[in-house]
């Protein structure tokens, strides 16, 4: 990858470029070049599906990593009208790979929560990489507890590759913390909607990703444990990664599927990082129509439904 | 204190705790790979596996610890015909599966039932090491549900005894995943209801297991320096690049930093287990 742009989209780039040049050239010197522009257009349209329609798992998971694809406060500050944030688990210390708060969606109150990863190589050393040590799992639980005394609908944020794998974080008990976040959001009695917006690695996923709905946006990951980290423990040699990702059925479209997720968000093309506003935009409309689907249910409906989805999973006795 | 040692190199071989399942069993000696003391095989079958020198537990099988901690001829195993397919259809999977099969003489890593412990009748579940390393997929995941629905049904206490290698099994993907929400939610299911549950950790329980229905027992306790966590001794020590002080999630580390009730030794474990069935007056209840 060279400046954001894959290898795989190259050409497609250029070709962008060359438009926008020619638009740039019929601004400035007032030479109407629009039939040629309107050619390029329709070819990029075309060079754009034969690029993005045949992603495999492995081009996605990069998609998903990409250095500048939205990370959890940038949604926040795109979606929400007003986002106060809460810090710390009243153990340790705060954990800045892990953000939370109350924030107005279209006017109502509701939790967020989601793991951060930095913007640039200093704010990543910060955030810990966007890996939340257990503290950063306990200010989340602590979070949702609010929530549901308040009668707050929770909205989970998920890209995180995996809970630190650390001596403090082992320590302090990262096993036992996530084991006990499944446990607990199991039972909240408020909507809970979590969604898939980049990667979803292992426990340190499912941690904060029980819920009403499981939302995944189109180029995002979700598996038992990241394709690096498979190809180290089956066949130890991380260079199989390319491999694993196949393997693993880790893509939005293999989770619809399986109906672990309910929804596939779709990203503008080439991925959510090309185009923010237009990904949160997305997003919006998707979290607006599920919360009010959910919140016309009774709570206790909302627990049973959400243990028998669970329930369900793997059952084909 | 710890001390810790910067590495230069970035990959440093563990030394793993020892190189198979459990004691050799075609030599009629086997080797403590603790106080490379020679044993007679049959001394230490005897002795529960368990070396009479330096008092290295070696691992267990799960039908062996049906024969050494409930009453003889007490346990009925459930949902033994539970047998899954490869789901995601990764390679290979059905041949490891069928290895298992053959070795252990299981039908999946997890082995269930009823059965009694000093005359209190309870749910008894078991994890094998030796079944892909006693990781959890879609079957194990449905047994220990079904083994704490059933539990709740029937108002007994459940014994679980954990020895989850690997977690969550890698060549279901996200379906093993998600049976640690499954499970989780059957255990807490079966607590609301007033029932007690004991997990017992034994070497090794790490990752999903670990991270979901092993750490929410009433009472856990764990086998001396059994291997207990999340991340795998070699990815953390991969992810910091320093070399693990001495003893790390070793079960001793778990207690001192909290995340067990106690270390027992393996012939003290079914007394332990009796007395704790005794102070909840059997751990069930007669009704609702």
């Amino acid at each position: 990858m060279l400046n954001g742009v894959f290898e795989w989209e190259k050409p497609l780039v250029e070709l962008e470029k060359k438009i926008e040049e020619l638009r740039r050239f019929t601004k400035e010197e007032g030479i109407d070049f629009s039939a040629e522009i309107a050619t390029l257009e329709s070819r990029a349209e075309n060079l754009r599906h034969d690029i993005y329609s045949r992603l495999t798992p492995w081009q996605k998971v990069m998609i998903a990593r990409h250095p500048r694809r939205p990370t959890c406060l940038d949604y926040i500050e795109l979606i929400f009208d007003d986002f106060f944030e809460l810090h710390g688990d009243r153990t340790i210390r705060d954990d800045p790979a892990m953000v939370g708060g109350i924030a107005l969606l279209e006017g109502r109150p509701v939790t967020v929560i989601g793991p951060q990863k930095g913007k640039d190589t200093k704010d990543n050393i910060a955030r810990n990489f966007g890996l939340p040590h257990p503290e950063g799992y306990r200010k989340a639980l602590r979070l949702m507890r609010q929530a549901e005394k308040f009668h707050r609908p929770i909205i989970s944020l998920i890209d995180v590759v995996g809970a630190y794998p650390g001596i403090e974080a082992e320590q302090r008990g990262q096993g036992v913390i996530i084991a006990e976040n499944i446990r607990q959001m199991s039972f909240l009695k408020v909507p809970i909607i979590c969604v898939i917006t980049g990667e979803g690695g292992s426990g340190g996923a499912l941690a904060i990703g029980v819920g009403d709905r499981i939302l995944m946006l189109e180029n995002a990951w979700y598996s038992v444990c990241s394709p690096e980290m498979c190809a180290q423990i089956l066949w130890k040699d991380t260079k199989k990664a390319v491999e694993a990702a196949q393997s693993l059925c880790l893509t939005a479209q293999d989770l619809l599927a399986w109906k672990i997720i309910d929804e596939i968000i779709p990203e503008p093309p080439g991925g959510a990082h090309r185009d923010h506003e237009a990904m949160a935009m997305t997003l919006k409309e998707a979290l607006l129509r599920h919360l009010q689907e959910l919140e016309a249910r009774p709570a206790d409906e909302l627990v049973a439904k959400r243990l028998d989805r669970y329930r369900q999973i793997g059952v084909v006795w | 204190m710890l001390i810790v040692f910067w590495g230069k190199q970035k990959y440093v071989t563990i030394k793993p705790q020892e190189t198979s399942s459990g004691p050799v069993a075609d030599g009629l000696w086997t080797r403590c790979p603790s106080c490379s003391s020679l044993l007679y095989t049959k001394e230490l079958t005897k002795n529960l596996n368990v070396c009479n020198r330096c008092s290295y537990h070696f691992r267990m099988g799960a039908w062996d610890r049906v024969k050494h901690l409930l009453d003889s001829e007490s346990f009925q195993e459930m949902d033994r015909d539970l047998e899954g397919g490869n789901p995601l259809g990764f390679s290979g999977y059905e041949e490891k599966l069928a290895n298992s099969r053959e070795k252990t003489g299981l039908t999946e890593a997890c082995l269930t039932g009823e059965g009694r412990l000093s005359g209190y009748q309870l749910v008894f579940g078991a994890i094998d090491f030796g079944f892909i390393g006693g990781t959890m997929g879609t079957v194990v995941g449905e047994k220990v549900c079904r083994a704490f629905e059933y539990a709740l049904a029937k108002r007994l206490p459940v014994v679980m005894v954990s020895a989850g290698g690997g977690g969550a099994r890698m060549h279901e993907g996200i379906l093993s995943l998600m049976q640690m929400a499954k499970t989780s939610q059957a255990v807490e299911r079966h607590s609301q209801a007033g029932l007690l549950y004991i997990c017992v950790l034994t070497d090794p329980t790490m990752g999903g297991i670990y991270a979901s229905f092993a750490s929410l027992a009433d009472v856990i306790l764990a086998e001396p320096r059994a291997l207990i966590g999340f991340a795998g001794p070699r990815v953390v020590e991969e992810t910091i690049r320093q070399k693990l002080p001495s003893g790390f999630q070793r079960a001793e580390f778990a207690l001192n930093n909290g995340m067990v009730d106690a270390i027992i030794e393996r012939k003290e474990l079914r007394k332990v287990l009796t007395r704790l069935l005794l102070y909840h007056d059997g751990g069930g209840r007669q009704s609702c």
